[in-house]
């Protein structure tokens, strides 16, 4: 008797899975992405839960459904760690059923999470992590590199402050992988457009208090000091550059900044400062449209991150709908060959490297005279295109671009 | 200070290859920094002193006073120098409600429970912080009477800093002059020798014990504002900073007054030497000679073996 009905429920099952593998090319029939990012931690306000509500309007954008199969969103907080972030992509990918992962801040969980997404033969676009490692050591068939990097903040903000006038550079650079590269990148841009570099000082992550190091700076005698680092040790450096009035004798362009950081610092604070980004809200109609639309939820302006969060979660969406399949390897071929058109991005396309072509954009921050509403934080000093502003076939170590 | 504005720059030699001007403004960035770890390590010691508990929430409660300080001033219009006496006061009468509903409970236990207590205590309040505001932090500015720098000569100090150092100063020896030197203080050190011998000359004990609380809770609130024009006020300012002041009053010696202030206001300026011979060590410098502190003297410089 029970091994009538273990044979009945074994039936059973396998006509389930014959049906489902029969009647629709989408994987358990249902579009699952996944969004591991820092939910709580220093690096929560940039992209967090902002990011997740990004991915949510594409999917609502999208109808909230693909040729009847339902689009599926899973967060999780990796907490800074690459190993949490790992184990959990490994999970999803694993047990979760999970057909795309899009990976959030922090570059040590980038890499990680890159490598078990490479491994299990799945999508993985990357939006919120720096390093360029994503498009050249560790290059994979599976990675799409969306939003930035740091041979682009170093290549954006480097050579285009020195065309400004700003030949001497003196650096503050964060004691960590990420602060050394993006110092060392920045410096050779600096380097190979004309300007010097006199000096250099290593600052411990998350230390207490900035004004020594920018004492230190400022004796350089530097016309600009690069901070190379992020979040609140960006944002403690430029507080106490102001205090001490070094800002009146050298000027400081930040590596990596983001609105949220000008946000907190006010414009008082940051007047004058250069930066790269990819996106800003108050670019044109449709970035306005998106930001007001996101407003309303959360109470802020979307950082770039947030939107190329909204940006990769569609473009994917798209190219699952027009293939009508979400296996990977069928995804990431139409990728290669698709147009990316919407209010992140205007033709941009995937190399072969993983790297998204899209234009970076020389930002300076607005006098308080100048800003005439709230977030009215940027203005546009050079639009750089894509083919200048990402690292070159010549530069590339990936071995699938050669 | 002010002999030096008359100095010409040239006048300074060099010393171990640092120009002397480097050096000193230097030590004097390491004395501001040293005021805020010798606030609030004196906070730390006078509680454990007294209470023998290790209170772990203390740096969530010079983050509570700084968000104190920053709410005033956005939500109510007080300003800087309201909230320094209101916010320590708020934060102060807060500390009593812990410590007489949860905290006296485990005075007969082991030190490790108040720990795990006051560590459950930062986890909670620190998280609604963070997912209230954020982590980037909010502005706060100096207060118009402090603004501006003073040129000394050597280095350009903002004149907030300055009085940092002044504010902080008389807070701690006010403090370790009431409790040494006054009637209150031998009643607080009997009291804590002795309880029950001290009760029965007619001293309300538990009440001095919980007011004790209160006023080294204050202390780390009264921190809070004043490290708020300088440092961003972050939910996780406090959890940055309070492993630091722990290392500084395990070199001090735990329970030891005078010694928390001093070695507070020393580690300051080591700090602030090492960020000049080796920037990427200043973050560690203060542990390495906790370790060695530790070897060489297991109750810190000022404690006593008991």
């Amino acid at each position: 008797m029970k091994l009538k009905a273990m044979a009945l429920a074994i039936t059973a099952a396998a006509a389930a899975f014959a049906s489902a593998s029969a009647s629709a090319q989408i994987s358990g029939d249902v579009i699952k992405i996944g969004f591991i990012t820092d939910i709580s931690g220093v690096y929560s306000d940039i992209d967090g839960q902002g990011g997740a509500e990004a991915i949510k309007m594409a999917i609502a954008d999208m109808g909230g459904a693909i040729n009847g199969k339902k689009i599926e969103l899973l967060v999780a907080d990796h907490q800074n760690k690459a190993d949490v972030a790992a184990s959990k992509a490994r999970e999803w990918f694993d047990q979760q059923g999970v057909d795309m992962l899009i990976g959030g801040t922090n570059s040590g969980t980038a890499l990680a999470s890159a490598k078990v997404a490479s491994e299990k033969k799945k999508v993985y676009m990357q939006i919120g992590a720096g390093s360029a490692r994503l498009t050249n050591e560790e290059c994979s068939p599976y990675t799409v590199h969306y939003a930035y990097d740091t041979v682009a903040l170093a290549k954006g903000t480097g050579s285009a402050v020195v065309k400004q006038g700003g030949k001497s550079w003196f650096f503050l650079t964060a004691d960590y992988a990420f602060g050394h590269s993006l110092e060392s990148d920045t410096a050779n841009v600096v380097k190979a457009s004309g300007g010097t570099v006199v000096g250099s000082v290593k600052h411990p992550l998350g230390a207490s208090d900035f004004s020594s190091f920018l004492l230190q700076a400022q004796s350089s005698k530097a016309q600009i000091i690069g901070l190379a680092n992020a979040g609140g040790d960006f944002i403690n450096s430029v507080k106490a550059a102001n205090e001490f009035g070094i800002t009146k004798t050298a000027k400081l362009a930040g590596l990596l900044v983001f609105i949220n950081d000008v946000h907190s610092l006010t414009l008082k604070n940051t007047e004058g400062l250069y930066l790269t980004d990819s996106w800003y809200w108050d670019a044109n109609e449709e970035t306005r449209a998106f930001a007001k639309r996101y407003f309303a939820v959360r109470k802020k302006m979307p950082s770039s991150l947030q939107a190329a969060d909204y940006s990769a979660a569609l473009q994917y969406l798209k190219v699952v709908k027009e293939i009508g399949t979400d296996d990977s390897d069928k995804v990431m071929a139409a990728l290669r060959k698709a147009k990316f058109n919407d209010m992140y991005q205007k033709n941009g396309y995937l190399r072969a490297d993983g790297r998204v072509m899209h234009d970076m954009y020389l930002y300076q921050v607005k006098a308080q005279s100048e800003s005439k509403y709230p977030w009215d934080y940027y203005k546009l000093v050079q639009t750089i295109p894509a083919e200048q502003a990402w690292t070159t076939k010549a530069e590339s170590k990936c071995a699938a671009w050669k | 200070m002010v002999i030096f504005t008359h100095l010409d720059e040239r006048v300074f030699m060099e010393l171990f290859g640092i120009p002397l001007q480097a050096l000193l403004s230097q030590l004097l960035l390491g004395l501001v920094n040293g005021s805020f770890y010798a606030m609030l390590s004196l906070g730390l010691a006078v509680i454990f002193g007294l209470l023998n508990v290790i209170n772990f929430a203390h740096g969530t409660l010079y983050m509570l006073g700084a968000f104190l300080a920053w709410m005033g001033l956005s939500y109510l219009g007080l300003n800087y120098w309201v909230m320094l006496i209101v916010a320590p006061i708020l934060v102060g009468a807060f500390g009593i409600v812990i410590e007489k509903t949860m905290l006296r409970w485990l005075y007969k236990l082991d030190h490790l429970y108040g720990l795990l207590l006051t560590f459950g205590i930062t986890l909670m309040i620190e998280g609604i912080f963070r997912s209230i505001y954020g982590v980037s932090g909010q502005p706060y500015s100096v207060p118009d009477l402090l603004q501006g720098a003073t040129n000394l000569g050597f280095m350009v100090l903002p004149n907030y800093r300055a009085w940092v150092v002044v504010a902080s100063l008389i807070v701690c020896f006010a403090t370790w002059f009431v409790i040494e030197k006054t009637r209150l203080g031998a009643y607080l050190r009997a009291g804590t020798e002795n309880p029950k011998l001290v009760e029965a000359f007619g001293i309300n004990v538990p009440l001095m014990v919980t007011l004790t609380y209160g006023f080294g809770v204050a202390l780390a609130a009264f921190a809070g504002v004043l490290a708020a024009p300088v440092i961003q006020v972050s939910p996780l300012m406090g959890s940055n900073l309070i492993i630091t002041v722990f290392a500084v009053v395990v070199i001090g010696g735990m329970g030891s007054i005078l010694g928390s202030i001093i070695t507070g206001l020393v580690l300051g300026l080591i700090e602030g030497l090492t960020r000049v011979f080796y920037p990427e060590l200043s973050a560690t410098v203060v542990f390495i000679i906790m370790a060695i502190v530790l070897m060489v003297r297991p109750a810190g410089l000022f404690g006593k073996e008991k």
